[in-house]
């Protein structure tokens, strides 16, 4: 491949570049974030009608579902970025990577939390060590045990890349969670919603939960994109387009 | 959703559904406050130094 066919990828990873992009991207993504959310709600706690077994209580999906969604979303995210890290050496990928961990596990505690809310109405209690809830719980304890690694380091590389090698070995539970409840018998209900085929569920229950699906994931990207800026002005004070961004300010 | 009253009540699913929406929008807020707060600490902090 030429050289030409990968300026993209260099100029964005460059921190400068990548700062400025996230500057101006981040509220567009906050924006329809929020108009998301706003009629994501409006069609999820009003407009959907209650559901012929579950009443009301299953309108904890529309929190429920996004929030699980991301949390394996987010973690495929750390971990890719945590490999080109480790492999070419990128400062900007370990920064997206330190970027997003915190979200995904604010992600996964409100999976945890939302379905164990959910589970008590419908399944008599609010825990069970079944495959799903623990494969999640385990989740949860990669993303803590990234975040810990990180800071546990006098030297920030060392960090970054115990960091790294944790979320790579951490991968491996993503597909355990995702095929859970094919797997093992489970108390977890199975997908409602697939792609490319007929989802099981009525429009007016669906499309409030795909606009909260895509609303969260806008929230997700403004979130993370603020972050990653607050990442890398951190690391790059001393630098020279720092100080003269700092200046015209 | 038929009345204001189903709706708070959640159709008696309301000390479950509730609770779950309050936790995941505190912790969304926070989320969304957090970044934006420490970068104009972060550069509030350089200017300072830079004029110093």
């Amino acid at each position: 491949m030429s050289p030409s066919n990968w300026t993209w990828f260099h100029r964005l990873a460059s921190p400068p570049y990548f700062y400025r992009l996230a500057g101006r991207l981040a509220p567009w993504f906050g924006w329809a974030a929020a108009l998301g959310l706003a009629a994501g709600l409006y069609g999820g706690l009003w407009l959907a009608p209650a559901d012929y077994q579950q009443g009301d209580g299953f309108r904890i999906i529309y929190i429920h579902v996004p929030s699980a969604y991301l949390s394996m979303m987010c973690y495929m995210l750390v971990a890719g970025a945590s490999a080109i890290g480790l492999v070419w050496r990128m400062k900007l990928a370990h920064a997206v990577a330190v970027a997003a961990a915190p979200l995904g596990a604010s992600f996964t505690f409100l999976a945890l939390i939302t379905g164990s809310l959910w589970g008590k109405p419908m399944w008599g209690t609010y825990w069970v060590w079944d495959a799903r809830l623990t494969s999640e719980l385990i989740l949860l304890f990669l993303y803590l045990g990234f975040i810990a690694l990180h800071q546990a380091y006098e030297d920030p590389r060392s960090g970054e890349r115990a960091g790294a090698v944790l979320a790579l070995v951490g991968v491996v539970n993503v597909p355990i969670i995702h095929y859970s409840v094919v797997w093992w018998s489970s108390l977890h209900q199975g997908s409602t919603v697939f792609v490319g085929s007929k989802s099981d569920i009525s429009a007016s229950m669906l499309i409030p939960l795909l606009t909260m699906i895509a609303a969260f994931t806008c929230y997700f990207a403004a979130c993370l994109l603020k972050r990653i800026q607050a990442e890398i002005l951190e690391r790059e004070q001393n630098a020279g387009w720092v100080r003269e961004m700092l200046e015209q300010t | 959703m038929t009345s204001l009253h189903e709706f708070l009540t959640m159709g008696g699913y309301g000390a479950y559904v509730w609770p779950a929406y309050i936790i995941a929008a505190v912790v969304m807020v926070a989320n969304a406050i957090v970044p934006g707060r420490r970068l104009r600490r972060m550069r509030a902090a350089l200017q300072r130094k830079d004029a110093a």
